[in-house]
C-alpha cells in the first residue's frame, strides 16, 4: 500500500504544483504571485479570515475553478475536475430532513456515486463502507437516515466519503467544524495517517490550528489578498500576522498552544462589498 | 340526489364481470404508470421539484389540447408540450429560485392556451375534460402501444442515471468535486420528466399528476431512508393508487381520478401515521434512556 512513507522526500514529484498562481473575482484579488508545492505525505495548513479564499483555492486544485493567472497542477498534470486521486470533505453543509438515505448509503455515494446505472455488486460495497464506518467511528448510526443526524456525526460520514478512494490528495475544507474534543483528535488524526501512510498530500482549511498543530508541516496563511507561507513557527508569529492583517496582532505560545490576540473584526480588501459564502456552515 | 344514489354513483360495481375485460388495456397502462410515476417521484422529492411538475403538467395539457384542436394524437402533443416546457426549465432555471419564477410565469400562460384551444374545439366535450381531470377508460392499442414504449424509455434512462443523478441531488457539493457532470444530467431528467408528466397526464389529467407523482414518493420517504425499499414503496403505491383508481371507477360513471387521488392520498396519511407513531416511540425510549 504505502509506496512513499517518508513525508516531504525531497526527490519526490510534488503532488500540488502551483506557479505563480493568482485569483481575482472582479477588481477582487483573492491571491497574487503563489509559488506552491505540496510533497506527498505533506500536511499544509490553510489559515485566514472569512473570505479569503481559502475555500476558493481548494476549489482551484479540483479544478472547479480557473486562476486567473499561472498554473496549478497535480501530480504533474493540469488540475481537472472529478480526478480520482483527489478526496474531499466539504465546508459544512447539512442534509435535508427528509433525504431518503441512510448514513451508510451516503458513504457509498462516495465510492461509486460517480457511476451510471443502479449499483450490482452489492456485498464487496457492503464490506468497504462498514470498513469506512468503522474508520470514522461511525458504525453505530449507521442505519440512520442522514437527515437526523448531528452535525458531527454528518461531518464524520464526509470523511468516510473522502478516505473511500485512498485519495493521494486529500481536501479538507474545516473538516473539524462541530466535532466534539475526541472526534476533533479522531478525525485528524485519520486524515493525517493518509498522509504518513499512503503518501497523500494534505490540505486542511481551517480556523483553529490548535488540534492539528502537531500534525502540520507548513502553514499557508490568507489574508487580504496577500499570504505567507512557512512552517508553524515561521508563520505564526506576532510579525508576520500583523503584517497580513495591517493591524497589531500578538502571536503567545502556551502549553504548546498557539494563542492569537488582537484579530480585527474584519480584514480589508481591495473591494470592501465582502459577503459571506452562501455555502457556508452556521 | 340523495346520499345512497350518490353512494351508488360513487361505488357501482354493475356488470362488472362484463367490462373488465373491455379495460385490461387500461389496466396494464395503470400499471406501467403506477411504476414509472413511483421511480421518478424519488426524484422529485430529492430536488425539491413539485411545483415543476405542475408546470409542466400545465403546459402539456395547452400542447395536448392543441392536438385535440387540430385532429392529431392528443398522447403526441402532450408529450410535445411537457418536453418543450421541461428543456426550457431545465435549461434557464438551473437554480431553484429561478426555476420557481419561471414555473410561475409559464403555468398560467400554459393554462390559457390550453383553455383557448379547447374552447375552439367543437367536438366532444367529455375529451376536453378529460384532459384536464383524466380519463382512460378506453385505452386503445395503438395508445397503448405509446404509452409502453415511453415509458420504458423513462425507466431505462432512470435506471442509467439513478447514482449520480441521487449524488447530485443530496450531495452536490462533493459530487462536483467527484466530476459529475451535474448541469447535463439536470437538463437530462427534465426531460425524462416531462415525459413521466406526458403519461401521466393521460390517466388522472394535468390537474393531478402531483397525486401520481409526489404522493407516492413522499408517502415512502415518510416511512423509510433505506433508498432501495423507498423505491419499491413508492412504486407500490403509485401502482395500488392508480389500478385500485381504475378498478374503482370502472363501472360507474365517474371519471378515475378521484379514486386515484383519494387512495393516493390515504396511503399519505397511513405513511405519516406510522412515521409520527414511530418517532414517539423513538423519542419516548430516548426519554426513559435519559431518566434511567
Ligand atoms: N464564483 C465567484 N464569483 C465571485 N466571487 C466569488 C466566487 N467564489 C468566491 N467568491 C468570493 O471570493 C471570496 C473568497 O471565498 P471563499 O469561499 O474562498 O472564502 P473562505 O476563505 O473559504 O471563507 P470562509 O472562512 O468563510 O469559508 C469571497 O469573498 C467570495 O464571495
Ligand atoms: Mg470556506
Amino acid at each position: 500500500m504505502a509506496t512513499d512513507t517518508s513525508p516531504a522526500a525531497p526527490a519526490a514529484e510534488p503532488v500540488v504544483s502551483m506557479r505563480n498562481a493568482s485569483l481575482r473575482f472582479g477588481d477582487r484579488l483573492l491571491w497574487d504571485g503563489l509559488d506552491l508545492d505540496i510533497a506527498p505525505g505533506e500536511f499544509l495548513a490553510v489559515l485566514g479570515p472569512n473570505g479569503s479564499g481559502k475555500t476558493t483555492m481548494l476549489r482551484t486544485l479540483m479544478g472547479l475553478q480557473e486562476l486567473s493567472g499561472g498554473t496549478v497542477k497535480i501530480a504533474g498534470r493540469p488540475a481537472t475536475r472529478g480526478s480520482r486521486q483527489v478526496g474531499t470533505i466539504p465546508q459544512q453543509r447539512s442534509f435535508d430532513d427528509n433525504t431518503p438515505l441512510r448514513a451508510r448509503d451516503l458513504v457509498a455515494l462516495g465510492i461509486d456515486g460517480h457511476k451510471w446505472g443502479i449499483r450490482l455488486k452489492r456485498k464487496a460495497m457492503r464490506r468497504r463502507v462498514d470498513e469506512l464506518l468503522e474508520l470514522v467511528g461511525a458504525t453505530s448510526y449507521a442505519e440512520r437516515p442522514v437527515g437526523v443526524l448531528s452535525g458531527g456525526e454528518q461531518q464524520r460520514l464526509r470523511a468516510a466519503q473522502a478516505l473511500a478512494d485512498d485519495p493521494r490528495l486529500l481536501l479538507c475544507d474545516e473538516p473539524l467544524l462541530s466535532l466534539d474534543l475526541h472526534h476533533q483528535q479522531a478525525i485528524s488524526g485519520l486524515i493525517h495517517r493518509q498522509a504518513c501512510d499512503h503518501g497523500a498530500a494534505v490540505v486542511f482549511v481551517t480556523h483553529e490550528i490548535n488540534p492539528i498543530l502537531q500534525y502540520v508541516d507548513r502553514v499557508l496563511y490568507l489574508a487580504g489578498g496577500r499570504f505567507h507561507i512557512g512552517t508553524p513557527g515561521e508563520v505564526m508569529r506576532s510579525e508576520v500576522l500583523s503584517e497580513l492583517y495591517g493591524a497589531p496582532i500578538e502571536v503567545f505560545e502556551s502549553n504548546g498552544r498557539i494563542v492569537v490576540v488582537g484579530m480585527p473584526e474584519t480584514v480589508t480588501h481591495a473591494n470592501p462589498q465582502q459577503r459571506a459564502h452562501p455555502l457556508q456552515g452556521a | 340526489m340523495d346520499l345512497s344514489e350518490i353512494w351508488s354513483t360513487v361505488f357501482s360495481f354493475e356488470d362488472y364481470a362484463e367490462i373488465l375485460p373491455l379495460v385490461s388495456n387500461s389496466l396494464i397502462a395503470g400499471a406501467l404508470l403506477g411504476l414509472v410515476g413511483g421511480m421518478i417521484g424519488i426524484f422529485v422529492m430529492l430536488r425539491d421539484m413539485a411545483f415543476a411538475v405542475h408546470g409542466i403538467a400545465e403546459l402539456s395539457f395547452a400542447g395536448a389540447a392543441f392536438a385535440l384542436l387540430i385532429g392529431t394524437n392528443v398522447v403526441v402533443g402532450s408529450l410535445v408540450g411537457s418536453v418543450l416546457a421541461s428543456l426550457l426549465l431545465g435549461i434557464m432555471g438551473a437554480a431553484a429560485k429561478d426555476r420557481n419564477s419561471i414555473i410561475g410565469v409559464l403555468m398560467p400562460f400554459g393554462l390559457g392556451l390550453g383553455i383557448l384551444f379547447l374552447a375552439l374545439y367543437q367536438g366532444r366535450s367529455a375529451n376536453k375534460f378529460g384532459l384536464l381531470t383524466g380519463q382512460i377508460v378506453a385505452v386503445d392499442t395503438v395508445q397503448l402501444g405509446v404509452l409502453a414504449v415511453c415509458s420504458v424509455i423513462v425507466m431505462v434512462a432512470l435506471v442509467a442515471m439513478w447514482r449520480p443523478l441521487t449524488f447530485i441531488s443530496v450531495d452536490p457539493a462533493v459530487a462536483a468535486a467527484r466530476g459529475i457532470p451535474a448541469a447535463r444530467l439536470s437538463v437530462a431528467f427534465m426531460v425524462v420528466l416531462g415525459l413521466a408528466v406526458a403519461l401521466s397526464i393521460q390517466v388522472v389529467g394535468a390537474l393531478l399528476v402531483l397525486a401520481l407523482l409526489i404522493t407516492p414518493a413522499a408517502a415512502a420517504i415518510r416511512v423509510t431512508s433505506n433508498p432501495v425499499l423507498t423505491v419499491s414503496l413508492s412504486v407500490a403505491f403509485a401502482m395500488t393508487s392508480v389500478v385500485g383508481g381504475i378498478l374503482l371507477a370502472l363501472a360507474g360513471s365517474l371519471p378515475i381520478s378521484p379514486y386515484v387521488t383519494t387512495i393516493s392520498f390515504l396511503i399519505y396519511l397511513v405513511c405519516r401515521l406510522i412515521a409520527w407513531r414511530r418517532d414517539r416511540v423513538r423519542h419516548s425510549e430516548k426519554m426513559a434512556a435519559v431518566a434511567a
